[in-house]
C-alpha cells in the first residue's frame, strides 16, 4: 500500500532464523521441515489470491499436482534436473491457471468457487485415466531425482532437501513480498475491498486479477514440483479437494491476507498434526478440529490475528 | 464555445416507462450547475447515462464535442468524466491516502506495476497529499475509511474523483446523510474546486443548491421544465408547483 512502509521488519525473518535453528537443533526432523516448507509455499500462493485478490478457491491443488505430476513427468521420461523440473513444473502449473483464469475469473463467489472445484476434479481425472503417462492411481515412484546444480546430492536424512526447500521458498517469499507492496499489490487489494469502485478508477480489473490468478498458480506448481523431487513420488494425493480444503485450513489458521499468517498455518498445523498422531494416533483429527474452532471463534483474524489483539490491548493500556 | 458536456434529445425507457425525455442539456466548461427535481424525476438515470453506467434508448451524449454515447465506464473516465456516488463506493478499510493514491495511481498508468514498492512512488504520494491538503483532509491521511465521520467519508468520495483530473465532475448528492453541522464543509470545499472544472450537481438540499450553483436545470417526470439562474428558478411559478412548493409551502 502506499501508506505502508515497505521496509524489511525484524520479525519478517522470525521464520528463516527458525528454519535455521532446526536444521541444527532437530535433525531427525529434516523430512517433515522439509514438506512444512512445501505447504508454506503452497499456501503463500493461496494467500496470494484468497487474502490480497478475494478470491475464494476450493481447486488450487489442481496447480500443485500439476507441477508435481509435470516434475514427475519430466524427470522419469527426460531429464531428473531438480531446478530444471522446478521451472517447468512452475511454467506449465502457470499456464494452466492462465488459461482456467481466463474462463472462471470472468465469474464471482459460489460460481467462482464452485467452478475452482470443477478444475481440480477434472485435473484429477485426467490424472487418474491417463495411467501411460501419470501412473494413473500407483503414481509414479522411484522418480529419478539429480543432484541440484550437480552438486548437492538429495541424501537419506534429508539435509539436501530440507536446505533446497528452504532456499526455494525464500525466493518465493521475497517474490511474492515485492508484489504485494507493489503498484499492482495495492490495486489487487483495491480489487479484493471494492470492485465497482476500482472500475469507476479506470483499472482493468479482470485482466489484474488474472495476472494474481496466473502468479499463484505458478508457485503453487513449484510447491508440487519441490514435493516430487524430495519425496521421489507422485501420487493422486497431489490433487484434490482434499488438499485445497486443507491448504485453506492452514491459511485460516495462521491468518488470511497476512503474508505471514502463510507460514504459521502450515507449521502449526503440520507439527500439531505430527505430535498429536504420536500420541493418539486413532483421534489426531479431532485435536485438529478443535484448534481450528477455538482459532475460529475466539480469533478471527487466524493465530497472528492474536498477535494484533495482544498489540492493541496493550497500546490501550499505555494510554 | 463548445459545451463540456453535452446531450441530445436523450431517452431511456424501460418498457412502457418513460424515465428520461427528450433531454437535451449542455454543460459549460467551469460551470457550476445544478440538477434538481423531485424524487422520481429522472436525475440519478440521467448522471448514469452520462457515466456509461446505463445506455440511453436514443439520442447522444457529447464530451468537449465529442460523441461518447457508446464508450464504456473505464473509457469515459480516462476521457475525463469524473462522479462520485449518491451512496459512498469506498475502499472502507484502507487508509484515506491509500484511497486516493489508487485512483492518481491508475490515472498515472503504473497501477500494473510489481517491480518497486508502492510506498516508494513519491510522486503519487506527494500528488495524492496535496490534494488531500486542498480538502482538508491532510490530517486524517493515515486513518482508515471506515473509522472517519460520515461527512469526511463523502469528502473521501470527492477526492478520489478529483484525483482523475476530471474537465467534468458529476457530483450525485454529496451532502446526502450528512449532518448539516458538517455539510457547510463539504459546501466550502465544493466552492474551492479548481474553476477549469464543470460540475454539475445534483442534490435534494435547496441551500447548498442555491449557494451553489449559477444555473440550474429543473427535471420533472424525466424531462427539462426550465433551466435558468438560481433567481430565474426560484421565481417560477410551475417549479415552485412541482417541487418548492411541497418542501417550501
Amino acid at each position: 500500500m502506499y501508506s505502508a512502509p515497505s521496509r524489511l521488519r525484524f520479525f519478517e525473518l522470525t521464520p528463516w532464523v527458525l528454519a535455521v535453528a532446526v536444521y541444527f537443533l532437530a535433525p531427525s526432523y529434516l523430512p517433515l521441515g522439509a514438506y512444512v516448507m512445501i505447504m508454506i509455499l503452497f499456501v503463500l500462493s493461496l494467500d496470494l489470491i484468497v487474502g490480497f485478490g478475494g478470491i475464494v478457491t476450493l481447486g488450487h491443488s489442481a496447480y500443485f499436482g500439476f507441477g508435481a505430476y509435470t516434475a514427475g513427468i519430466l524427470a522419469v521420461r527426460v531429464h531428473g534436473d531438480p531446478l530444471l523440473g522446478l521451472a517447468a513444473g512452475a511454467l506449465a502449473a502457470g499456464l494452466l491457471g492462465l488459461a482456467t483464469g481466463a474462463v472462471i475469473l470472468r465469474t464471482q463467489g459460489l460460481t467462482l468457487l464452485m467452478l475452482t472445484l470443477a478444475i481440480t476434479s477434472i485435473v484429477l481425472e485426467v490424472a487418474a485415466s491417463a495411467t501411460w503417462l501419470t501412473g494413473g492411481t500407483d503414481g509414479l515412484h522411484s522418480v529419478p531425482v539429480q543432484p541440484i546444480l550437480g552438486l548437492f546430492k538429495f541424501d537419506l536424512f534429508g539435509k539436501t532437501a530440507y536446505l533446497y526447500c528452504t532456499a526455494m521458498l525464500a525466493a518465493c517469499w521475497w517474490l511474492v513480498r515485492t508484489v504485494i507492496h507493489s503498484p499492482f499489490g495495492a490495486a489487487l487489494v483495491g480489487s479484493r475491498e471494492n470492485d465497482a469502485r476500482m472500475h469507476a478508477i479506470g483499472a482493468p480489473v479482470y485482466f489484474r486479477r488474472l495476472q494474481a490468478y496466473a502468479l499463484s498458480c505458478a508457485l503453487a506448481g513449484a510447491a508440487g514440483a519441490l514435493l516430487t523431487h524430495t519425496t521421489q513420488f507422485v501420487g493422486t494425493s497431489v490433487l484434490g479437494f482434499e488438499l485445497s480444503g486443507e491448504a485453506l485450513v492452514m491459511l485460516v489458521l495462521g491468518g488470511v491476507g497476512r503474508l505471514y499468517g502463510a507460514f504459521v498455518g502450515p507449521a502449526v498445523y503440520i507439527v500439531a498434526r505430527d505430535y498429536l498422531a504420536q500420541q493418539t494416533p486413532e483421534y489426531w483429527y479431532l485435536g485438529i478440529g478443535i484448534l481450528l474452532v477455538v482459532i475460529v471463534l475466539f480469533a478471527r483474524g487466524g493465530i497472528l490475528g492474536l498477535f494484533d489483539l495482544l498489540k492493541n490491548k496493550l497500546k490501550v493500556e499505555k494510554r | 464555445m463548445t459545451a463540456a458536456l453535452e446531450t441530445r434529445g436523450l431517452c431511456k425507457k424501460f418498457g412502457a416507462l418513460t424515465v428520461a425525455d427528450n433531454i437535451s442539456f449542455a454543460l459549460e466548461p467551469g460551470a457550476r450547475h445544478a440538477l434538481i427535481g423531485p424524487n422520481g424525476a429522472g436525475k440519478t438515470t440521467f448522471v448514469n447515462m452520462l457515466t456509461g453506467v446505463l445506455k440511453p434508448s436514443s439520442g447522444e451524449i457529447l464530451l468537449g464535442g465529442e460523441d461518447i454515447t457508446g464508450l464504456a465506464q473505464a473509457k469515459r473516465v480516462k476521457r475525463g468524466i469524473g462522479r462520485t456516488f449518491q451512496i459512498n463506493s469506498l475502499f472502507r478499510s484502507l487508509t484515506v491516502l491509500d484511497n486516493v493514491a489508487l485512483g492518481i495511481a491508475e490515472r498515472n498508468g503504473i497501477g500494473h506495476r510489481m517491480g518497486r514498492p508502492a510506498s516508494r512512488y513519491g510522486k503519487i504520494i506527494d500528488e495524492s497529499v496535496e490534494l488531500l491538503k486542498t480538502l482538508g483532509l491532510a490530517q486524517d491521511a493515515a486513518q482508515r475509511v471506515r473509522d472517519l465521520p460520515y461527512g469526511k467519508q463523502r469528502l473521501v468520495e470527492i477526492a478520489i474523483a478529483l484525483g482523475m483530473q476530471p474537465r467534468v465532475l458529476l457530483l450525485d448528492e454529496p451532502a446526502a446523510g450528512v449532518p448539516s453541522l458538517e455539510s457547510h464543509r463539504i459546501l466550502e470545499v465544493l466552492a474551492g474546486l479548481p474553476a477549469g472544472i464543470a460540475i454539475l450537481i445534483i442534490e435534494h438540499d435547496m441551500d447548498l443548491v442555491f449557494r451553489f450553483a449559477r444555473r440550474i436545470t429543473v427535471l420533472a417526470a424525466g424531462a427539462v421544465l426550465m433551466e435558468g439562474t438560481p433567481h430565474e428558478v426560484g421565481a417560477d411559478a410551475r417549479v415552485r408547483q412541482v417541487y418548492l412548493g411541497d418542501k417550501r409551502a
